[in-house]
């Protein structure tokens, strides 16, 4: 069986497979084509911590495809609070489905319940632990509009110390041999259990300012009020990794953004109308992605 | 090594853990919770030794490791090694190895961990280098070294 746990547990071949799929689905994550392919199959989408977008994306994706959803949004709905375990929820769920979508606070909560799941599990983010499908459409939306995955230069900006999108992409970007430059304040600097395991070179920066033109792609993730303990030294750090229209001149013209949303203020909204915006397109694909992996792990084989 | 087996009465029967890294030997007494067991224990310190220029020797009686002894031992001390006594003579010669996956032994650290709130749940951490220890939480990827393992 296939559980997808963790981004590593996908190869390149695999990925490149996923995100080639994923674009021939693109008609039918809109609507404009219909899809039976998993006609008969149950998703169960166990959600014991609330994440919105996931959930819809992945509910949309296997409806799209002609299957149907069950599950639960929030753990107080559950028997999870009269003290059932993770592991006897995972089985009772395994017996009512063909896939399991698993959100969860704490971090390796999905490699746990694969272990005794009788359908594919696939993690829908696991504390500060991993979120492959995040990744997933974070590595398909820079192939769609950059038009490649190899050697890009890459920057990441803001939260990279608690920002588990940006370690997980940091990965699986690394494999693809991208060149990193990480922008953040000192104390929200990338993790050195990440950095130590990159292959290929990385820089750090304080400011946007200085690497702003070798960029093909710039990640930004939100600097988080409950990271700082003092709100003037929240609003002086914020400030000053706020990106507008105007900031975006020196960019290159095919630079783009991504951002895995919500976002606040880090992007001021007169950026949503440049070319460089391409956050709400990453948010859709989101759903063709989803859509390649689901059909994937229990289509009919071809 | 005959002469420093001299320094302390030879045991009759039970177990010499031999070639413990130096100042190690007590942190094994506690982790292995022998010296609550009521058997008799000899501890020696920086014994000179061929080998390696020091080492620690912990003599248990009428006692041998179990399974999960061994494997918290391996991880203290990679290079020890356990000689079972029977009747005055090594009957048995074991070189510890610490397996490719280290289950139930170490807690892991990370508090946010599934291991550490799931009820019932058991650790498994990955071996990922012998020489200057280093493993991983199969769960949540914490690694932690030599310095930093906790045992449950």
């Amino acid at each position: 069986m296939k559980h997808v746990v963790s981004i590593e547990d996908l190869d390149n071949k695999r990925i490149m497979g996923i995100l080639k799929r994923a674009k021939q689905l693109v008609p039918v994550a809109e609507g404009k084509k219909k899809s039976k392919a998993l006609d008969g199959k149950i998703l169960a989408a166990c959600f014991f911590e609330p994440s919105t977008r996931t959930r819809l994306s992945f509910e949309s994706a296997m409806q799209r495809l002609g299957g149907t959803c069950i599950g639960f949004a929030d753990p107080s709905a559950t028997s999870h609070l009269k003290g059932e375990t993770l592991l006897d929820a995972i089985r009772m769920v395994a017996g009512y489905s063909d896939v399991i979508v698993l959100r969860h606070p704490h971090e390796g909560s999905a490699k746990l319940a694969s272990e005794v799941s009788e359908v594919p599990v696939i993690n829908g983010g696991d504390g500060a632990g991993q979120h492959p499908t995040q990744t997933l459409l974070d590595l398909f939306t820079i192939k769609e509009e950059i038009g490649k995955l190899e050697g890009l230069n890459v920057g990441m900006l803001g939260d990279l110390r608690y920002g588990r999108t940006v370690h997980s992409l940091s990965q699986a970007l690394d494999r693809f041999k991208a060149k990193f430059y990480f922008i953040s304040p000192k104390s929200l600097r990338m993790p050195t259990h990440v950095t130590d395991e990159l292959q290929n070179d990385w820089s750090t920066h304080e400011t946007l300012d200085e690497v702003l033109g070798k960029l093909d792609v710039l990640y930004v993730t939100r600097i988080q009020k409950e990271r700082f303990p003092d709100i003037e030294d929240y609003k002086k750090v914020a400030g000053a990794y706020r990106i507008n229209a105007e900031i975006l001149q020196k960019a290159k013209s095919k630079m783009r953004i991504l951002h895995p949303l919500p976002r606040v203020d880090e992007i001021s909204t007169d950026v949503d109308e440049t070319k460089h915006a391409a956050y709400f397109r990453q948010a859709f694909n989101g759903v063709p992605v989803r859509m390649a992996l689901l059909e994937q792990l229990m289509g009919k084989k071809k | 090594m005959s002469e420093n087996l001299l320094k302390v009465q030879p045991i009759r029967n039970g177990t010499v853990i031999d070639h413990i890294k130096p100042g190690r030997g007590r942190k094994i007494l506690e982790v292995l919770g022998l010296s609550g067991s009521g058997t008799t224990i000899s501890l020696l310190m920086n014994v000179p030794s061929k080998k390696r220029d020091r080492k620690d020797i912990i003599k248990v009686e009428d006692r041998e490791l179990s399974e999960n002894e061994t494997e918290k031992l391996a991880l203290l001390s990679p290079n020890a090694r356990v000689n079972i006594i029977r009747n005055y003579a090594v009957a048995e010669k074991k070189k510890i190895e610490i397996p490719k996956v280290i289950s139930g032994t170490v807690h892991c650290p990370n508090d946010n961990c599934i291991s550490n709130n799931e009820r019932g749940s058991s650790t498994h951490f990955k071996l990922l280098e012998h020489e200057s220890l280093r493993i991983q939480c199969i769960y949540c990827g914490r690694k932690i070294d030599e310095d930093n393992i906790e045992f449950i």
